[in-house]
């Protein structure tokens, strides 16, 4: 049982990860048609940058912390926006969506060449140890995880549902064009958006490269989890990414225990599969009807 | 479709030369071209998928290689014919590709792309995993060559003219069906899904055919890769793979009948005229690819024809407006 | 006779909105239908729902009396029910002739007969036949995107008639045509419904060719129908004067 509340515990941490880039990809999706398959890759490098920070500039860990994650904003937030999508989406969603693919080899193939191609030790920012709750003894790491995740999560819905800024982007979201003509300053929008999946992917760079080491390959495992827990949540919901990415992380680390390990990766591909086939829409998704 | 008469034409004195040429290649020159050869019919298929119906496929790696595992296990283990392992290579990725997008074009918004890459992940997870199979990370080897009238084609120049020879059969094909009705209906759906519909095209069927014919052409080049390199294991079947090649396709030209060629050209050449660089090249390719990208969506064969209608429109209009416009008379 | 199409009780709304309310009308064999209104009056949403694009919120379509409500467009097609869009949708890259033959070729024969039989599918004679009817033999190997916008209009009208429809529904045909190409348009609508008996319904603007054109009219206003009847009854009814001068 208590091996149970920690596998539960362990899949809901790795699994709020998940949610936050689940939630950018699905941000960016919903209010710039960009599907970003680049998704996983942004949540490998900060962690990355922070750690050549230390190495090539002998920064102190706060500080390359904090000058990464301002580095990653504006590069992967506002640069990416401005560079990548901006000349694209005039050509459609898919070469858009293409071009993602591309970024993605690029920041792998950048991390590799440019920093490591072995998985580097990343120190813990949250507190190890054990605690013993409810006669289990859980791990004070995967708590604190599940904490910060949970909390930015939170400020992320409380600013989008109670602040001016946070409803105009909402308003951009479901519908640029009626936003545009309620005077939604809607470019800026969008930009911020891409700002706050940029803010959502250090977060969760932070809080996964203790668990798993930061290597440059890390991106695979963590952007097909995040599209799967996009898709199976409801491509357009953030609640729905939320949901999703603590299913899929769970389902991943239970599988990893009782299934096999050696097919960890392959078991929320079959949670897909079946959401796919069953409730296309996502858990939580509406359908959406055919238009005109 | 007078463009698809004229690109037969290409192929056809292509291939003849490709027949002659390489007499006194040695045996790395002739691996490469082979290994062109077969990557391009990989992307050929893609190229329908993408090109043709639009879709993005994450798996055209992982079905090359279903069909090298399907023809290695057929004829080093079995001792099968490969004509017999080729053509169950194409049909087994044929079916594969019918379920899996059955399911996923029930849906909106490039489902088909995550359920490939998921796909892909498992076909790689299998491969590395199912040792008493695939033998895992140790691969399978002695992986024979095909025989033509009993000859078996150990020579590295009969083997290779074998492989221009069925992958210009494979295109050939492709050009039967993009110039029939078929092609037509591909053309359509990629252009006006919505128009075609009312015109009775069955956007989902056509664009479920255009994914399992490609996939196919995946498990066509797969039977024709596993005897070129004698050895396989599941590394050139993995994501990046599958993501190369649809870079490949892109930097060729999706849609144009002969850009898999080309892209192939790209991806296997670069490599070798980026040497100097170390292992960086996969750096450099996805950063020319993006700045093709923006330049041409259409890549390579679009840049050139985007020059042919440029110095056509000049030819038709040999004096572009001599006289000043009087608004610049100032 | 009975009616090609029968629209019974049919309603859409969106969200408090009802775009489409209650509207109920009968197609007869060898008419032509106008169906006009100021705009917003739900004409568009009511082809929308005859033709599968949306969902109507209650009401049923029926086709020669068979149910078809909700039926995607491909079926809706197959069953010989054409359309033609209110904004100009041509394939630009294929020829005339293609373009025809596109919109001929998912009815003849089967599936496998497509890949592996002719390349026109059989449908050469029926183009050249529909190219010099609708006036566009000398075009017949251009590029549709090379076309004036009239002539793709005319190509676009004639794409309707490929699959021989028993019913064709026109969304704005005349919409931004000039009136010579105009003049061409309504003279071989007229001569398809005269010589052939084809049966059309027609959502139009412009009320000069609506006129010229239709044998019967149905006016939306807000969603409901307020008048029908012959064109000249319809031109002096109060009511329909009412909705277009507005209160």
């Amino acid at each position: 049982m208590t091996e149970f509340l920690q596998l539960v515990l362990a899949g809901l941490a790795t699994g709020a990860i998940y949610a936050l880039a689940a939630i950018g990809f699905t941000l960016v999706w919903q209010t710039s048609q960009t599907i970003n398959f680049a998704q996983g890759e942004f949540v490998m490098l900060p962690a990355i940058l922070v750690l050549a920070l230390v190495r090539f500039a002998g920064w102190p860990l706060p500080a390359a912390i904090a000058a990464a994650a301002l580095l990653f904003v504006v590069i992967f937030g506002f640069g990416f926006k401005r560079i990548v999508v901006d000349p694209m989406i005039r050509h459609g969603v898919l070469p858009l969506a293409i071009a993602t693919m591309a970024l993605a080899i690029l920041m792998r193939e950048g991390a590799k060449d440019g920093f490591s191609a072995e998985a580097q030790a990343f120190p813990s920012l949250v507190p190890t140890g054990a605690v013993t709750l409810f006669g289990a003894s859980l791990s004070l790491r995967d708590l604190s995880i599940l904490a910060v995740a949970c909390l930015a999560v939170l400020a992320l819905h409380l600013f989008l549902g109670h602040t001016r800024t946070g409803r105009m982007m909402q308003a951009t979201a479901q519908n640029p064009d009626v936003a545009r003509i309620l005077g939604v300053p809607v470019e800026r929008m969008i930009l911020l958006t891409f700002a706050i999946n940029a803010a959502l992917a250090v977060v969760a760079s932070l809080l996964v490269s203790p668990i798993y080491l930061a290597k440059f390959s890390n991106g695979e495992t963590i952007g097909l989890a995040a599209f799967i827990a996009a898709i199976v949540g409801g491509f357009n919901q953030v609640r729905g990414a939320l949901v999703g990415g603590l299913l899929v992380g769970l389902v991943d680390n239970l599988s990893a225990a009782y299934v096999s390990a050696s097919y960890r990766t392959a078991v929320p591909l079959a949670l897909l599969v079946m959401v796919i086939l069953l409730k296309p829409e996502g858990l939580l998704g509406r359908r959406e009807e055919r238009a005109v | 479709m007078r463009r698809l008469d004229l690109n037969l034409f290409v192929l056809l004195l292509g291939a003849a030369i490709l027949w002659v040429a390489p007499a006194g290649f040695g045996n790395y020159g002739l691996y490469v071209l082979s290994l062109w050869l077969v990557t391009a019919v990989a992307a050929m298929g893609l190229n329908l998928t993408l090109g043709y119906a639009g879709q993005v496929s994450l798996a055209q790696a992982a079905f090359l290689g279903l069909g090298a595992y399907a023809t290695a296990l057929m004829t080093a283990k079995l001792g099968l014919p490969w004509w017999l392992a080729f053509c169950a290579s194409g049909l087994l990725c044929f079916a594969i590709g019918i379920g899996l997008g059955v399911p996923a074009l029930r849906v909106q918004h490039h489902y088909l792309a995550f359920v490939t890459l998921a796909f892909a992940t498992v076909v790689y997870l299998v491969a590395r995993n199912e040792q008493w199979l695939t033998g895992g990370v140790y691969g399978l080897a002695n992986i024979p060559r095909p025989a033509v009238l009993g000859d078996k084609l150990n020579g590295n120049l009969p083997f290779y003219r074998f492989v221009l020879a069925v992958a210009l059969g494979l295109a050939l094909v492709q050009w039967w069906i993009l110039r029939s009705p078929w092609g037509r209906a591909f053309q359509a759906l990629r252009e006006n899904p919505l128009r075609a519909a009312s015109l009775g095209v069955d956007v989902r069927l056509y664009t479920l055919l255009a994914f399992a014919l490609g996939a196919a052409y995946g498990g066509f080049a797969g039977a024709l890769y596993a005897p070129l390199v004698e050895f396989i294991d599941p590394a050139p079947f993995a994501l990046s793979q599958s993501l190369m090649l649809l870079l490949m396709v892109i930097a060729g030209g999706a849609g144009y009948f002969l850009s898999p060629f080309l892209g192939a050209l790209v991806g296997v050449a670069l490599p070798e005229w980026l040497r100097f660089t170390g292992g960086a090249y996969l750096l450099f390719f996805a950063g020319a690819v993006m700045v093709l990208l923006v330049v041409s969506p259409q890549g390579l064969m679009g840049l050139a024809d985007r020059a042919v209608q440029l110095v056509r429109e000049r030819r038709r209009r040999p004096e572009p407006a001599a006289a000043p416009q009087p608004s610049e008379v100032r | 006779m009975s009616p090609v199409l029968a629209v019974e009780n049919l309603t859409r709304r969106f969200g408090g909105l009802t775009a489409v309310d209650d509207v109920s009308l009968a197609v007869r064999p060898g008419e032509i239908l106008g169906v006009i209104g100021p705009n917003g009056s739900g004409k568009s949403t009511l082809f929308n729902c005859i033709l599968g694009q949306l969902k109507p919120s209650s009401g049923r379509v029926r086709l020669d009396g068979e149910d078809v409500t909700g039926l995607a467009p491909t079926a809706l097609n197959r069953r010989g029910v054409s359309r033609t869009f209110q904004l100009l949708q041509v394939f630009p890259n294929l020829t005339v002739r293609e373009n025809l033959i596109l919109a001929g070729q998912e009815h003849r024969g089967s599936l496998l007969s497509r890949l592996a039989g002719p390349r026109d599918a059989g449908l050469s004679s029926e183009a050249e036949r529909m190219t010099a009817f609708f006036r566009l033999s000398h075009l017949a190997d251009a590029k549709a995107g090379r076309l004036s916008y009239g002539q793709q209009k005319l190509l676009d009208a004639a794409m309707a008639f490929m699959a021989g429809p028993r019913l064709v529904l026109l969304d704005e045909p005349a919409g931004g045509v000039n009136p010579t190409m105009l003049g061409t348009l309504r003279d071989r609508l007229k001569a398809l419904n005269a010589e052939a008996g084809a049966t059309f319904v027609v959502i139009e603007h412009n009320m000069d060719f609506v006129m010229a054109l239709c044998t019967r009219l149905v006016v939306l206003a807000e969603g409901r129908v307020i008048a029908e009847g012959e064109p000249a009854s319809v031109r002096a009814d109060k009511a329909v004067i009412d909705a277009y001068l507005g209160h």
